[in-house]
């Protein structure tokens, strides 16, 4: 138990750390623009508004409200402060709505959608990369290059494609938003029914995408473990192959699960951008409407979200990954 | 290094990928000396023209024709002229009549035709229809009857005192050579929403997103390789530094990086190579993860003490004893930081990120004006297909090349 505890000690000191320094970047990184934002913001408020007084009150106002005529450190303090207490400030582009209001209806989304559809397509992608390393022969030769194909099709690309093939031209889908236009959002069946028919393409393109990857991953991890004495030296004993191939199975596993773990962001990235083809109304559609409106606060507050949820689910992996595999522990012992 | 090359050329895997990312770049170099120009011009006033070979109207009435009676000519001018509005519409007219056609393909123009002939009756108002629908259907049997006879265009001119005088008459049977026609352009992919020839524009996008991913490569492998270098050889506390710094930006998604800096450098300031250069510096850290690992499993090795022992310099060794027995490795890393950097750009101009649309087009830009003029749900596949393709195509090459070259070098990995 001890070295648990010490294992888990020194991740949550470097999940600590890690978030600081991802507070830090995401400060003072839209900070070294060197336009003024606020000018900016000014400028659009203002509009036709010729009356440089009046523009100067708005400046002001703005300035003010973002606390740009503070010093550098008192910023971030006050950044620090709002921050913990969800307070992103207001949106721009949906002007009275709060920040975190926007986020706090788009992150349900984004988590439904992503995390059982990369779950989906890292399993699938395992078991299928497992099976093309064990049966070899037919399966292998067609599964490989398809897989290697699939996993090279960017996310929004195979977004693309299902949506033209199963929204446009079979209609068996909707092509866009997470649930019908004409309803609002409330707990009975027409609502479920309409979200779990929208939820089908997004969800489908993410899986397809992961599963190429995941596959091509594990196949050469399992034959790697296929070629390993101890299985040679279990098939000499007699030990039954079905047994065998549990245990190539767990230690191809392993690298898997820290593959996933590093590959999360890259592959939320991906997925975030693919939300924008279908208009899901998540994050990452949130994030290009704020890039589109030039609305600096949802942009800085959504970056910061997806970091977050990403630290989360790295040192989730993490910790999971001390239990399924005693010699990550026992390394930290010694 | 002739025999390493030898062994690498013979794994049919990275031969596989080396040839489709030949082609790719052939074609990239190639293709403009056919069809020169500005990519970026607008030779179109409408939006998204169908992929095909556009003949001059104009020129076509002023060329010399030949006669040629085609059998099947009348057939397909029926069947061309016959819209599938107009379909839909015939087979209203026979269900309003209570004709039974559950033999009936809507698609077969003759026998839809030949049911239209024999029940259609100009008298006979059907129960129930308004009366500009029976007009409708008066004018739909009327220009039936029209390309059915065959009757003749005139193509008049203005004369001297401002009356039309005829100059040509053109029979359904008159024909024109295409290499007689003065003008005739070949859009194999068609136009974008802009107007542009999709084809010229893509060709231009992928060299240029091809270049971004090898700037982005190198930048990224530069920096992930000096840092591996340093922190795998020299250990203790620049070790740790590097590590610290490579671990925080391991966990913080590359992406959201991304879209932090390239939205504080603003549109303006964002050309093709400062887009490269912002994607290879946020994407470095899993280079210098490897390459550290790599360094330190040679740290101790005979040779290396050896030359420590002869006092050579850190330069030196670095340079002799180490970058050699990692540089396959290095290679590798390489080819997949240039794809993943292909990648990067793409999304991040779809999120509107992107290099400033004005001078080149990339890959992720004509990605997204595909999709900001939603080609994908008005059915022109050519603005945003044919990209795709060619995304995945370079990447999938890149990646296979890896994969060979990973087999080469890694004697367990071969099948």
């Amino acid at each position: 138990m001890k070295g648990y505890r010490k294992y888990f000690g020194k991740k949550i000191f470097w999940f600590v750390l890690t978030f600081v320094a991802a507070v830090i970047l995401n400060f003072i990184l839209p900070r070294l623009m060197p336009a003024d934002p606020v000018a900016s913001i000014t400028g659009k408020l203002a509009g036709g508004n010729a009356d440089a007084q009046a523009v100067a009150r708005i400046y002001e106002h703005y300035q003010e409200e973002f606390g740009t005529n503070l010093p550098m450190y008192q910023q971030f303090l006050r950044f620090c402060k709002n921050a913990i207490h969800g307070n992103f400030g207001l949106s721009f582009s949906q002007y009275p709505r709060s920040v975190s209001d926007i986020i706090g209806s788009a992150i349900g989304w984004t988590i439904a959608l992503q995390l059982p559809a990369i779950i989906v397509g890292w399993l699938l992608g395992n078991i299928l990369g497992a099976l093309a390393a064990y049966i070899r022969k037919g399966f292998d030769k067609v599964l490989m290059p398809v897989s290697l194909f699939l996993s090279n099709v960017p996310a929004f690309g195979m977004a693309v494609v299902l949506l033209v093939i199963f929204g446009v031209y079979l209609k068996v889908a909707p092509i866009s938003g997470g649930y019908a236009f004409d309803m609002i959002p409330h707990l009975s069946w027409d609502f479920i029914k309409s979200v779990i028919s929208h939820y089908q393409l997004p969800f489908w393109s993410i899986v397809l995408v992961s599963i190429g990857g995941q596959a091509v991953g594990m196949r050469s991890m399992s034959i790697y473990e296929l070629n390993a004495d101890y299985v040679k030296y279990s098939r000499f004993l007699g030990i039954k192959d079905r047994k065998i191939v549990g245990y190539v199975f767990r230690n191809a596993m392993l690298p898997q699960v820290t593959g996933l773990a590093l590959s999360i962001g890259t592959m939320i990235g991906g997925a975030l951008v693919a939300e924008i083809i279908f208009s899901y109304p998540g994050l990452g559609s949130t994030m290009y409407a704020a890039v589109t409106a030039a609305d600096y606060p949802l942009i800085s507050a959504t970056t910061l979200i997806i970091t977050i949820m990403v630290l989360i689910v790295t040192f989730l992996l993490d910790i999971i990954y001390g239990f399924i595999d005693p010699r990550v522990k026992a390394a930290q012992v010694e | 290094m002739k025999n390493t090359l030898r062994q690498v050329f013979h794994s049919p895997k990275f031969v596989g990928g080396f040839v489709i990312f030949l082609a790719i770049l052939l074609t990239m170099f190639i293709y403009p000396l056919f069809n020169p120009g500005n990519p970026l011009q607008q030779i179109g006033v409408g939006t998204f023209a169908k992929p095909g070979t556009y003949v001059s109207l104009y020129d076509a009435t002023k060329a010399k024709t030949e006669t040629f009676r085609l059998p099947e000519a009348a057939e397909n001018r029926l069947a061309a002229s016959l819209t599938d509005e107009d379909r839909v519409a015939m087979i209203e007219y026979f269900n309003a009549m209570e004709i039974d056609i559950s033999d009936l393909d809507m698609d077969d123009t003759d026998a839809l035709l030949q049911m239209w002939e024999e029940n259609y009756d100009p008298s006979v108002r059907p129960k129930g229809m308004t009366g500009a629908r029976v007009n409708y259907f008066k004018r739909l049997n009327n220009s039936l009857q029209d390309l059915k006879s065959g009757d003749t265009l005139i193509i008049a001119e203005e004369g001297e005192d401002g009356e039309l005088v005829e100059s040509k008459k053109i029979t359904t049977t008159d024909y024109v050579n295409t290499n007689a026609v003065a003008n005739v352009k070949t859009l194999p992919l068609g136009t974008d929403n802009f107007g542009r020839d999709v084809l010229k524009e893509l060709v231009s996008a992928t060299g240029t997103s091809i270049m971004i991913g090898l700037l982005a490569g190198t930048v990224a492998t530069i920096i992930g390789l000096s840092f591996g270098l340093l922190a795998g050889y020299l250990g203790g506390f620049v070790d740790d530094f590097i590590m610290f710094i490579t671990n925080i930006f391991t966990v913080i998604p590359g992406f959201v990086l991304l879209i932090l800096i390239s939205y504080s450098i603003g549109q303006e300031q964002r050309g093709a190579a400062v887009v490269a250069t912002v994607i290879g510096l946020t994407g470095w850290t899993w280079t210098a993860r490897s390459v550290r690992s790599q360094v330190i499993s040679l740290r101790n090795r005979d040779h290396v003490n050896l030359s420590k022992l002869s006092g050579h310099s850190l330069l030196r060794i670095i340079l002799t004893d180490i970058l050699p027995y990692i540089a396959s490795y290095v290679v590798m890393a390489f080819i997949l930081q240039v794809s993943s950097g292909i990648l990067a750009e793409a999304q991040l101009s779809l999120l509107g990120l992107g290099p400033r649309t004005t001078e080149v087009p990339t890959l992720g830009l004509m990605m997204n004006w595909a999709m900001l003029y939603s080609a994908h749900t008005n059915g022109s596949w050519w603005a945003y297909f044919p990209v795709i393709l060619v995304i995945t195509l370079i990447s999938f090459s890149l990646n296979l090349m890896n994969t060979g070259l990973d087999q080469v070098f890694n004697p367990t990995l071969r099948d």
